[in-house]
């Protein structure tokens, strides 16, 4: 690896599930960002993982707030340093994805619109996983949840968040995985380096709720980008594209789909329509890129 | 310097003279004169602020969580709806013991649709950890804005301070204005006691296990109780800079009364008129104006009323299934007195009927006349 882990800002304590993309996802994010930052902290996996009172596994400040208030809090929280003459803090708000995609949308999209600055990442494991494994809207077709058994899958696409931030014109949006660990990195400083709302979309598997072996974290990082069913991409201002990372020959989404047992159920037909799925916005997203280069 | 304002005016220029440096807010009818003027006033460079207008209520007080987190002073304004989507994040706020201040302007909640004057939207949130004041005419609010600040960031709990819509919200006044200077003096810059700083990282609001849990619900619980000394102090010292000072509580006219008349908001002085024409009558009435609601200010009420065998307490609000709710409450004060009078629960108003002088005369007098409570709730159509 290049870039060296500089700041090691999370530390050993944390009570995250074995094999926990999420926590590979902060410590990336933290490396770059330093020790000048604020972290504001919805309800996910990581209102837990940071341990209970009087512990604390990351040291920088944190702001334990409601489900649906990370952008809104990130957006009071830069004012009030704005107001005492500190533009130097960065404010970071690390939501999952359903702090991002659902009950925290609202709010992300009202800064997002007003253009505030801070850096919101949506750290997504595709389901409410916290809870206890319940769909969200960021849960793929054919995903088992608890809510979405094997007889009644989720019949519905993953929304598509980065399509929405674009519309929203934010100065830098980047999808990044915890198996792309220099990727991540270089998106992050990237995004450090801008002001306004800037987005990160980072894909954190999750042995628990994905339901497979906790050493395989980093392989179903790298196969879903293989697979071309998580694209490495960033999008400036919502309408310059930049493609991060190109599978040339790209893994059949039937192998990323038979490393986890939450797609078990999905018959033949079902994983022919995932990668037929998987084609067709790998094409519109092709066509993006070349049409609004970077 | 006197000038004729009105009530959401008032409180602006309230928010204006206390130096408030963060401000979100959503506009809703009839508070949306406030977040109207305080755009202009920011506009102007008159207040060094951060208006973030963000896209709802709820987004409104997190975002001033975020901020006051941050070290600033904050303050937002909401009315009825825009004030129950906020909820959540009253109690997250108190919790994480933010000084902010918020206006609350008092309208009726939907369905059916009503914009008129009604409590039930601030009282809703008694359970919030939340102070309430609840103001009486302009100049009220105006120094009730001032106010609100130095209480809050002195006990580092929020203040929601409160006026009646369209009869304070739209009614133009003529209020004193203090100077700024005076206003500097008697309210220094925000100094936090916890805040966000990368030079001392704390996490705020980890998840705790019953024993802690509970231990900080009783701090926060003492912390209020112990305000009302706190609240009369800063009114006492703001009477004395100023020159207006209105207590927890004001009885009037309460002296050998055979009834008191308990109100809040406008009412109350609506009530003297109708008091003092009942005591030319010669009937035997006082009024007492309840201005805190939480802390509530018990001990006070209770020696306000003394030995009056009967209380009237006029509500314009409900809780359904119960009754008006400062009678449910003046009620729970006085149970375990030695002097417990007869406490009628009057409920009118609603949606904004008004309370006018003779109708107040008119409630006192059937209050008299009244054999027994008529528990849990006697109906006044105005």
């Amino acid at each position: 690896m290049d870039q060296k882990l500089d700041h090691e800002l999370v530390h050993s304590g944390h009570v995250a599930c074995p094999g926990c993309g999420a926590v590979l996802a902060m410590r990336y994010v933290l490396n770059v960002l330093g020790p000048k930052t604020i972290l504001v902290l919805p309800a996910c996996c990581w209102s837990v993982i940071t341990n209970r009172f009087p512990s604390c596994s990351v040291k920088i400040p944190v702001f334990h707030t409601a489900f649906e208030t990370a952008a809104c809090v990130a957006s009071g929280v830069r004012a009030g340093l704005d107001m005492k003459g500190d533009r130097d803090t960065n404010v970071l708000a690390w939501a999952g994805d359903g702090g991002t995609f659902d009950i925290g949308l609202q709010a992300l999209s009202g800064a997002a619109e007003r253009n505030d600055d801070f850096i919101f990442v949506c750290y997504d494991n595709e389901a409410y996983m916290n809870t206890g494994i319940q769909r969200s809207s960021a849960t793929p077709f054919g995903a088992w949840t608890t809510t979405t058994p094997k007889e009644n899958f989720k019949h519905q696409e993953k929304k598509n968040i980065m399509g929405i931030m674009a519309a929203h014109k934010v100065p830098y949006a980047a999808t990044a995985s915890v198996a792309f660990p220099e990727d991540l990195m270089a998106k992050v400083a990237r995004a450090r380096d801008l002001r306004g709302t800037r987005f990160l979309h980072i894909l954190c598997p999750c042995p628990t709720g994905w339901k497979y072996s906790s050493d395989m974290t980093v392989g179903l990082g790298r196969a879903a980008v293989n697979s071309r069913i998580f694209p490495l991409y960033e999008i400036m201002d919502g309408e310059r594209f930049r493609l991060s990372y190109d599978p040339e020959e790209p893994m059949p989404a039937a192998d990323y789909i038979k490393m986890q047992n939450r797609f078990s159920h999905l018959n033949p037909e079902e994983i022919v329509a995932v990668q037929q799925r998987t084609d067709r916005d790998w094409e519109r997203l092709m066509h993006t890129i070349r049409s609004w280069p970077a | 310097m006197k000038e004729v304002l009105m009530g959401d005016h008032a409180v602006a220029r309230g928010v204006q003279l206390a130096r408030a440096e963060v401000i979100a807010a959503y506009p809703i009818t009839p508070q949306t004169l406030i977040v109207e003027e305080l755009s202009e006033i920011c506009a102007r460079g008159d207040l060094k602020a951060k208006f973030i207008k963000v896209e709802s209520e709820h987004s409104a007080m997190a975002c001033c969580m975020g901020a006051s987190m941050a070290g600033a002073r904050t303050f937002t304004a909401t009315s009825s709806h825009g004030l129950l989507l906020m909820h959540e994040i009253l109690h997250w706020s108190a919790g994480a013991r933010l000084p902010i201040v918020m206006a609350n302007v008092n309208r009726a909640i939907a369905p059916p649709w009503n914009l008129w004057c009604e409590q039930t939207d601030s009282l809703a949130q008694r359970d919030t950890s939340w102070l309430h004041i609840y103001c009486e005419n302009n100049q009220e609010v105006l120094d009730t804005a001032i106010q609100a600040f130095k209480i809050a960031e002195r006990i580092n709990l929020p203040v929601m301070y409160v006026l009646d819509a369209f009869i304070l919200s739209h009614t133009a006044e003529i209020v004193d204005l203090p100077d700024q200077k005076d206003v500097d003096e008697f309210l220094p810059p925000f100094t936090p006691k916890l805040r966000l700083d990368t030079n001392d990282p704390h996490a705020f609001g980890s998840i705790t296990g019953p024993a802690e849990y509970q231990k900080l619900k009783q701090f926060r619980h003492d912390d209020m109780m112990n305000s009302i000394d706190i609240i009369k102090e800063i009114d006492a010292e703001y009477e004395k800079k100023f020159g207006r000072g209105y207590g927890v509580v004001t009885p009037y006219r309460c002296d050998d009364a055979e009834l008191i008349l308990v109100t809040s908001g406008t009412v109350s002085g609506t009530a003297r008129v109708a008091i003092d024409a009942l005591r030319d009558a010669g009937v035997a009435v006082g009024a007492l104006k309840v201005r805190l609601f939480r802390p509530f200010p018990t001990e006070d009420i209770a020696a306000a009323i003394g030995a009056c065998p009967k209380v009237a307490v006029i509500d314009r609000n409900l809780s359904v299934g119960a009754g008006g709710i400062f009678a449910q409450e003046i009620k729970a004060a006085l149970y375990n007195r030695d002097l417990r009078p007869t406490v009628i629960g009057i409920v009118g108003g609603l949606g904004g009927g008004d309370f006018t002088p003779a109708a107040i005369e008119k409630i006192a007098r059937r209050a008299l006349e009244r054999a027994d409570s008529g528990d849990p709730v006697v109906w006044e159509e105005l």
